[in-house]
């Protein structure tokens, strides 16, 4: 019986012993070594955090060998593991960690400083001498076999709407879940060696170590620089060999649209998957037609369902002029379409795409109301408690079963793969920063612009002025590209500021 | 070559790119940055840069980004 990824890992490393388990550039480390080396580091966790037990501990590297370790360090002390990004800026950072409090923080020399004057526990992986610790078997499988499958396995930020992100909480059993479906599905055996391109902050990096862990596939950690350098990426997926990928679409885009599958044969790959955004069906066929030997497949799933919720195999070269389907929902999952008075719509009827089942999280954590509001009662069942998970994605069946995604009912995109709810820029621009008197954020899907347009009783600031303020609260990729001043931002019938109309003005830049 | 450093400054204006060596290795542009760059280039000097182009060397220093643009403006 699966219950914990851990007793999972132990039994892929006996079979895997001196397989290479991850590779980072030059670097590599075999299943034995990261198994020796998490335990070790499990057990200074245990000891530092003073006993912490299903607590959450963050890790702040940067993607390398070392946040592999730390990722199942936590794990084997029984703990939960929250990956943060190293480029967010501090005030950010804080913010996350005001609302997690996680036990203590992994990090390196070299980023300690980002956190420098917090009072948190840290742990500075890189001066650990793994080779002089005393690692206590019997107390890590004491911990362990404590552990249920619904207890956390890792927390992961997303855009909130008030300049602090949402931790999502995803237990064992989720995982598990979506592990045996795609398994069965897919065929894993471990054979596979995966170009892992997210940011280890995304869902998409904890299902790479479930795959590590679980069926003993092994990981090409690719630096986040290389996708910059579309050229430079390709290469590095032939030169070690891959034949797994789970990217973005942003930057199978990117790669399409200068045409290099022509310029570099991608000898290895033959499973392509892809989520989190909408892959243009023109830049899609460039991949189809270049790779016939791969198979490809969409999946669709906010992070609150555990990955993905519904999946498109693409068997046959799909129409040009027709956006791609996300599919039907996975094995074991099941969508509800409903509509605004919360029946099910009918075929070709839009409406709320909501998840029952297993894969569900277990909420926001530290945030009740924000867990009570996404996470509510099946409207269709009044016999016994029973949750869904309301995405806020229109979607519609199409005739042949498949549902088409169509649009959000907030302000929320997915841009480069990162979630953002464009409210939060508002938000923090006009009243944290409180740089302009009002704003409104829109997304031009075309260009994969940001587009910011602000009133501000014509004081007119500066590209530059924007983004030197806003680089200290957020990320590089909620920044917008482009700001717009108005003498008055449009409003609708209600007196509110026209999104829609704002929304159309951007699309015609 | 003043040009392409203003057209830097624009994008990261936190950053002094005349204080350094290697823009990549230094870490003032990332992958954000370089698509923003390359379309901007594009457009103001109405040339198409091959993808096979776009590879580290070629966007280390405003002396290499300016050679790039010259080379796809002939």
């Amino acid at each position: 019986m699966n219950i914990n990824f851990i007793n999972s890992f132990e039994k892929t490393v006996e079979l895997n012993f001196n397989k290479i388990a991850v590779t980072h550039n030059a670097e590599n480390i075999a299943f034995n070594e990261l198994k020796a080396k998490a335990q070790a580091l499990g057990c200074l966790i245990i000891n530092k955090a003073e006993g912490a037990f299903n607590k959450p501990v963050a890790v702040l590297l940067p993607k390398e060998i070392n946040a592999v370790i730390a990722d199942l360090g936590i794990l084997y002390s029984a703990n939960v593991f929250m990956n943060l990004d190293v480029k967010t800026p501090r005030e950010r950072l804080i913010n996350i960690l005001d609302l997690i409090k996680p036990s203590l923080i992994i990090t390196s020399n070299k980023y300690k400083d980002i956190i420098e004057n917090i009072d948190i526990k840290i742990i500075l992986i890189d001066e650990i001498d793994f080779n002089n610790i005393n690692i206590n078997y019997k107390e890590l499988k004491a911990r362990l076999d404590k552990i249920i499958d619904t207890d956390p396995m890792c927390i992961i930020n997303t855009s909130g709407s008030t300049g602090t992100p949402k931790g999502v909480v995803l237990n064992h059993r989720s995982f598990f879940d979506f592990m045996a479906c795609s398994g069965e599905k897919f065929n894993f055996n471990g054979t596979e060696i995966i170009g892992s391109l997210s940011p280890i902050v995304f869902d998409i990096f904890d299902f790479e170590l479930c795959m590590l862990m679980l069926y003993g596939s092994r990981l090409i950690l690719l630096d986040a620089f290389l996708a910059s350098f579309p050229v430079k990426l390709l290469e590095a997926l032939n030169l070690n060999k891959v034949n797994f990928i789970f990217w973005v679409p942003s930057i199978m885009v990117n790669i399409a649209n200068m045409k290099l599958l022509e310029q570099v044969k991608l000898e290895y790959l033959k499973l392509i998957w892809f989520a989190g955004e909408v892959f243009p069906t023109k830049q899609f066929l460039y991949w189809y037609d270049n790779l016939f030997n791969a198979k490809f497949a969409n999946l669709y799933g906010p992070i609150e369902i555990t990955l993905d919720c519904t999946l498109y195999e693409i068997n046959s070269r799909p129409p040009e002029n027709e956006p791609l389907p996300i599919g039907k929902p996975y094995k074991n999952t099941d969508v509800l379409i409903l509509n605004e008075n919360n029946k099910i719509c009918g075929a070709g009827e839009e409406g709320e795409l909501c998840v029952r089942g297993t894969s569900l999280a277990m909420g926001y954590y530290n945030n009740p109301e924000k867990t009570l509001a996404a996470f509510t009662q099946n409207p269709l069942n009044k016999s016994y408690p029973e949750l869904i998970y309301r995405t806020g994605d229109i979607v519609y069946t199409r005739e042949d079963g498949n549902i088409m995604f169509k649009g959000r009912k907030d302000s929320l995109i997915k841009h480069m793969g990162y979630r953002i709810e464009l409210c939060e820029i508002e938000h923090v621009i006009e009243n944290d920063l409180k740089l302009v008197k009002y704003c409104c954020a829109v997304y031009n899907y075309n260009k994969k612009e940001i587009v910011l347009y602000y009133e501000n009783n014509n004081n007119i600031i500066s590209d530059k002025d924007f983004r030197i303020a806003l680089k200290s609260v957020f990320p590089n990729y909620m920044i917008p590209n482009l700001f717009i001043h108005m003498e008055k931002l449009p409003q609708n019938t209600n007196g509110k500021i026209d999104r829609l109309a704002l929304k159309n003005l951007a699309g015609n830049i | 070559m003043e040009e392409i450093l203003k057209i830097l400054e624009e994008i990261r204006p936190e950053f002094d790119f005349k204080a350094s060596s290697n823009f990549i290795e230094d870490g003032l542009l990332d992958s954000f940055d370089i698509v923003t760059l390359v379309n901007i280039l594009e457009e103001k000097y109405q040339i198409k840069i091959d993808g096979l182009d776009i590879i580290p060397e070629n966007f280390s220093s405003a002396e290499s980004i300016f050679n790039l643009v010259n080379k796809n403006k002939n």
